[in-house]
């Protein structure tokens, strides 16, 4: 029970009067690829900003990996190891895209400022080994060529994907996904789904993937939540949420 | 690597033999009093808007009150060098670590606020810190402090200059200069990347203040009297202005623009009204021909001829 890497308890948040998210409970066990779908507007990209910090709870708890992260700093929450991409891409666009990569090891560098001004002790080892991950990384995501590019230049597909890079750089146990799939060809989609479903394997991952297109999370997805006006209104396998008629009525409208 | 540490020596060699040269011709007076002076004064604005541009330029926040800073290390090296007698050394330490302390102190509330606000914040507490001096008689008020041993040299300023520019080079392409600069492309974006941006933004500001503090003490020390006029907005506006022009985020563009504005301003010292227009149509026509400034975010070392000379290039 308690063995989940993230629990969700009744999580809500209000803006103004409106009520984006209300009782979100959800959990994630280790290693699994988790889908959490909806229709616009439904709350997914708020629920993601809950739980990384950038919007604290109104009510409710959020704990990961053992202890309770409601109220505390994005940036706190991504040392303790969740790392997200952001729907509407948020890149270092006019960095390069091999410097996109490098800035997010930061939590995991050692040396000190005396080291970086003498450029003495750990630097030059460090800075090494960031840069040679990093060159791994976008080899993983057919970046390398694009390494010196800067990152706005890149075509759309690839700047995704580079979010995704990115966030991989500060080593997280949980990755969350915010609609990596959007504007991208449906070839280009295909693609990365299967790249998802690989690099939880490779790298030990636990992903929660939000889309709001439910047929593209049905494939590799093992649980899925489904969210509508800030509640989640179905969860279990793809098969369940298929047949729910919560579910189709809320992307079908007003049937069933 | 081996890159990064053969570029570093390249550019000190290159440090070294145009101290030598300068100074060389300092010694023999083939550069007379009138271009020394000139030359120290470059000196002390490169480190000024190196400074600077770590702030306004690397992380991106606006900092208008880079002259009060430069006040605090000032006045703080002559008070100990003229009323203790310390060594000038000391003197321009301490004036670094007040100028940052107070840089440290100022940041931590003003630099919550955003773009328009941070400028009006730090232009304010520029001019706080310089009527605040005017008002100590012990430093002797508006009339300004005399009596200051004069103990800046070319020598002290470019050795002085040269750490400065290697420390903050060093800064920039680290892990904490690149959060720095993560904080300017995308605030929200560094935060998730597990930057604490509040920390980094005080640090860039903390040092930044610091380096304007020796640059103070520099300053101070190549007078007889210094008086809080020096220190006025007027003076953190050209700093901006040497940074603006040069390039945000490029510390060649710093230099070259620390280099441009003080010819300027020495070719019109005898016409000081001029002075004022002539920045004002550099920087127009700057902004509708190259609004990045002359090397926005490049650095030499990064441009094609070094390049090739230091045969760059991913295996
Ligand atoms: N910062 C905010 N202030 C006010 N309303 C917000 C804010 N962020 C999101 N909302 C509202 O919350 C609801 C859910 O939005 P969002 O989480 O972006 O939906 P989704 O990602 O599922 O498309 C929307 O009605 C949106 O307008
Ligand atoms: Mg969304």
């Amino acid at each position: 029970m308690s063995e989940a890497l993230l629990r969700a308890d009744k999580a809500s948040i209000v803006f103004g009067g409106l009520k984006a998210v209300s009782d979100f409970n959800l959990y994630i066990n280790r290693g699994e690829l988790v889908g959490l779908i909806g229709p616009n507007g439904a709350g997914k990209t708020t629920a993601f900003n809950l739980i990384t910090g950038v919007y604290q709870p109104t009510s409710g708890d959020i704990m990961f990996d053992g202890r309770s992260i409601a109220g505390k700093k994005p940036y706190e929450i991504t040392q303790a190891g969740i790392a997200r991409t952001f729907q509407n891409i948020r890149l270092f666009s006019e960095l390069s895209v091999l410097d996109n990569v490098k800035i997010a090891y930061h939590s995991h560098v050692k040396y000190g400022l005396m080291e970086t001004f003498a450029r003495v002790g750990r630097y030059f080892k460090e800075e090494k080994e960031i840069e040679d991950e990093a060159m791994r990384l976008l080899k993983i995501f057919k970046l390398e060529d694009k390494a010196d590019e800067q990152a706005k230049n890149l075509p759309y597909g690839a700047q995704r994907r580079l979010e995704i890079a990115r966030a991989l750089a500060a080593k997280p146990k949980l990755l969350l996904l915010d609609e990596p799939a959007a504007g991208m060809n449906p070839q280009e989609t295909k693609e990365l789904m299967e790249m998802i479903s690989w690099i939880r394997k490779e790298f030990g991952l636990t992903v929660l993937l939000i889309e709001h297109d439910m047929s593209l999370v049905m494939g590799i997805c093992e649980r899925i939540y489904v969210l509508e006006y800030g509640i989640i209104i179905a969860k279990g396998t793809p098969a369940e949420i298929q047949q729910d008629p919560e579910v189709i009525r809320a992307y079908l409208g007003g049937e069933a | 690597m081996n890159l990064l540490r053969k570029n570093d020596l390249i550019m000190l060699a290159f440090g070294i033999v145009l101290f030598a040269v300068l100074q060389g011709l300092i010694s023999t007076k083939i550069i007379g009093s009138f271009w020394e002076l000139n030359l120290i004064i470059i000196g002390i604005n490169v480190i000024m808007s190196v400074s600077l541009n770590l702030i306004n330029g690397y992380t991106g926040q606006f900092s208008l009150g880079h002259a009060g800073f430069m006040a605090v290390g000032a006045y703080v090296g002559v008070v100990l060098t003229t009323f203790f007698k310390l060594p000038f050394i000391v003197a321009l330490a301490a004036g670094a670590l007040a100028a940052g302390f107070l840089g440290f102190l100022i940041g931590l509330p003003t630099l919550r606020l955003r773009g328009d606000y941070l400028a009006i914040a730090t232009l304010g507490l520029g001019e706080i810190i310089r009527i605040v001096i005017m008002n100590i008689d012990y430093v002797g008020g508006a009339a300004g402090f005399q009596g200051i041993t004069h103990y800046t040299n070319f020598a002290w300023v470019f050795i002085i200059m040269l750490i400065t520019l290697f420390v903050i080079k060093n800064f920039i392409n680290s892990s904490h200069g690149r959060a720095c600069i993560a904080i300017r492309e995308n605030e929200i974006a560094a935060e998730a990347m597990g930057i604490n941006t509040t920390k980094y933004k005080v640090m860039a500001f903390t040092m930044g203040a610091a380096f304007a503090g020796i640059a103070g003490g520099l300053f101070a020390h190549n007078f007889y009297i210094i008086s809080p006029s020096s220190f006025t907005f007027l003076s953190s506006f050209n700093y901006l202005i040497m940074v603006v022009m040069g390039g945000m985020g490029s510390i060649t563009g710093s230099i070259a623009g620390a280099f441009v504005v003080t010819f300027i301003s020495a070719a019109l010292a005898n016409w000081p009204e001029f002075r004022m227009i002539i920045y004002a149509l550099v920087l127009i026509l700057l902004m509708f021909y190259r609004p990045q400034g002359l090397f926005g975010y490049m650095e030499i070392t990064n441009m094609g001829i070094f390049r090739r000379i230091l045969k760059r290039g991913r295996e």
